[in-house]
Parts: structure tokens; C-alpha cells; sequence
């Protein structure tokens, strides 16, 4: 009962915080409350007992993502450049998407319930034979290394690819003349924003 | 009883929190309130496994408050407060 009222609570704070993020303009604040929102999800799968998932989700959505967007962040102005306008057609189309995806809710199995198709395609197989075919006890990461070793081998590949391409666009100009364009982009941001004030 | 209370006034510092994270006149205010809503659900989340008697959970909470604090120090790394304490800016 308490958990359900915990739920019930982290995801009408989890709207809340939407809310804001889609009307502040101001894009520091933006960033901190994604940070905050993913922080939020993240308990809410504590509270599934789907403590993995809720690992990844505060590791990449709250610490590297946030990271990231406040870096990229550093050479763009700090508000939004224009008012967002709310197209009427574009709200009715989330709206009537958002109807049909709570009316196929209805259509989900229960929480935990034994006899969903999730849990009697391959899941028992894996819990009777993981173990004493690779010992591992942790059942998601037997699935994750061993069953789907290949796929996992694919995901790493594609990141370590993307990382080199990074690396390749990054380094077309040296070190040096890399910091000095960022000092000089600093110099001009303060002395605009001194001339504005 | 007890955990349920203790929730309870764990849910009502979050919306307090919420509420200064989105009217906060200075960018500091807002960055404070973030940092207090992680604070505070890794407190949710150490009182849950208290509660529920999975001692496991308190990694998590250390985690997290890694990842807060990471988060906090990363926003006041890239700005220099000549950025941000502009109020009518932020």
C-alpha cells in the first residue's frame, strides 16, 4: 500500500517536473531539473525493485547526461532564443496519442503476475539453467554476458566506433590552438554581456 | 507507521523543493534545490530498504549522492558566477 502511494507520488512529480522543463526558458535551470527528473525515475525503479535499471538510469541520465548538456551548454546563450508557440494541432496529436497508450495500458498483464507472457517464454529456462551452465548468480548479467553475448559484443563495438569518430573530428585542429579559441570565445561572451548590461 | 511518516515528510520536502527549483529568482536558488531533491530521495531510497530489511539499498544511496554531488560540482565547474547571478536572466 505504502509502495503504491510512493509511486503515485514520484510520478506526479515527475509531471510536475516536465512541466517546468517545457516552460523555463532559462537553460541552466533546464539541464538541473532533467538531472532532477532522471534522479526521480531512477527512485521510482528502486521502488519496482528494478534496482540494475535504476543503476544505469542515475549513472547516465543524472551524472553523465547532465555532464554533457552543461559542457555543450558552455558555447550556446544561456536562454532560450525565442518563445516557444503551442501549435493547437500538435498538442490534440500528443493528446490523442497519449489516450491510446493509457487505453492499451489497460491491456497489460498485472505487475509481477506469473502467468504474463514475459514470464513464461524463456525467462524460466534461464533461471533453471543459467547457473549451472556459467555460474554466475546474478540472473540479468548471466542474460546480458552469456545468452546475449553477441549482442553485447555488437553494442560495445558501435560505442567504441562512434568514440573514435568523435576523436577523429575533435583533434583536426592542435591542443593548443584549441584552447586559445575557447579563451577567446570566453573573452567575447563577458564583454558582450558587459555591453548588454 | 513510522516509515509511512517519515515518507510522508520526505514527499513534503520534495514539493517544497520543486516548487523554489522553478521559481527560484537566482540560478544559485535553483541549483540549491536541485541538489536537496537528490538529497532527499537518497534518503527515499535509504529508508526504503531500511523498511523493507534489503541493507543492499544503501550502495545505491551512495551512488547517488556521488552522482548529485557530481552533477552540482559539474554545473558550478562550467559557470563562472559573472554567468549566472544575473536575476533577470535566470
Amino acid at each position: 500500500m505504502v509502495e503504491f502511494w510512493v509511486n503515485v507520488f514520484l510520478i506526479s512529480l515527475l509531471v510536475v517536473i516536465t512541466f517546468y522543463i517545457i516552460r523555463l526558458r532559462s537553460l541552466i535551470a533546464v539541464v538541473a531539473l532533467s538531472g532532477a527528473y532522471s534522479l526521480t525515475a531512477a527512485a521510482i525503479f528502486v521502488n519496482l525493485d528494478a534496482v540494475d535499471v535504476a543503476f544505469t538510469e542515475a549513472a547516465v541520465g543524472s551524472g553523465i547526461s547532465t555532464i554533457l548538456f552543461l559542457a555543450a551548454l558552455r558555447y550556446l546563450p544561456l536562454e532560450e532564443a525565442h518563445q516557444t508557440r503551442y501549435s493547437g494541432l500538435s498538442l490534440s496529436l500528443c493528446t490523442i496519442v497519449a489516450l491510446m497508450l493509457i487505453f492499451a495500458a489497460f491491456a497489460l498483464p498485472d505487475f509481477g503476475d506469473p502467468n504474463a507472457p514475459a514470464h513464461i517464454h524463456v525467462a524460466p529456462r534461464y533461471i533453471e539453467e543459467s547457473y549451472p551452465l556459467f555460474h554466475i548468480p546474478n540472473v540479468v548479467t548471466n542474460v546480458l554476458a552469456s545468452y546475449r553475448g553477441f549482442d553485447t559484443l555488437g553494442e560495445v563495438v558501435v560505442v567504441f566506433t562512434a568514440g573514435i569518430g568523435v576523436i577523429i573530428l575533435l583533434t583536426g585542429s592542435t591542443l593548443s590552438m584549441r584552447f586559445e579559441k575557447t579563451e577567446n570565445a570566453l573573452d567575447q561572451k563577458s564583454k558582450t554581456s558587459k555591453e548588454e548590461a | 507507521m513510522m516509515f509511512a511518516t517519515v515518507l510522508l515528510a520526505c514527499a513534503v520536502s520534495i514539493i517544497l523543493l520543486v516548487v523554489r527549483a522553478a521559481k527560484g529568482p537566482s540560478a544559485f536558488d535553483r541549483i540549491l534545490a536541485v541538489n536537496s531533491i537528490g538529497t532527499v530521495i537518497i534518503l527515499g531510497i535509504s529508508l526504503h530498504g531500511f523498511a523493507l530489511g534489503r541493507p543492499e539499498f544503501v550502495d545505491i544511496s551512495i551512488l547517488y549522492a556521488v552522482l548529485n554531488f557530481l552533477g552540482t560540482l559539474a554545473i558550478l565547474r562550467f559557470y563562472r558566477s559573472s554567468d549566472v547571478n544575473d536575476e533577470d536572466g535566470l
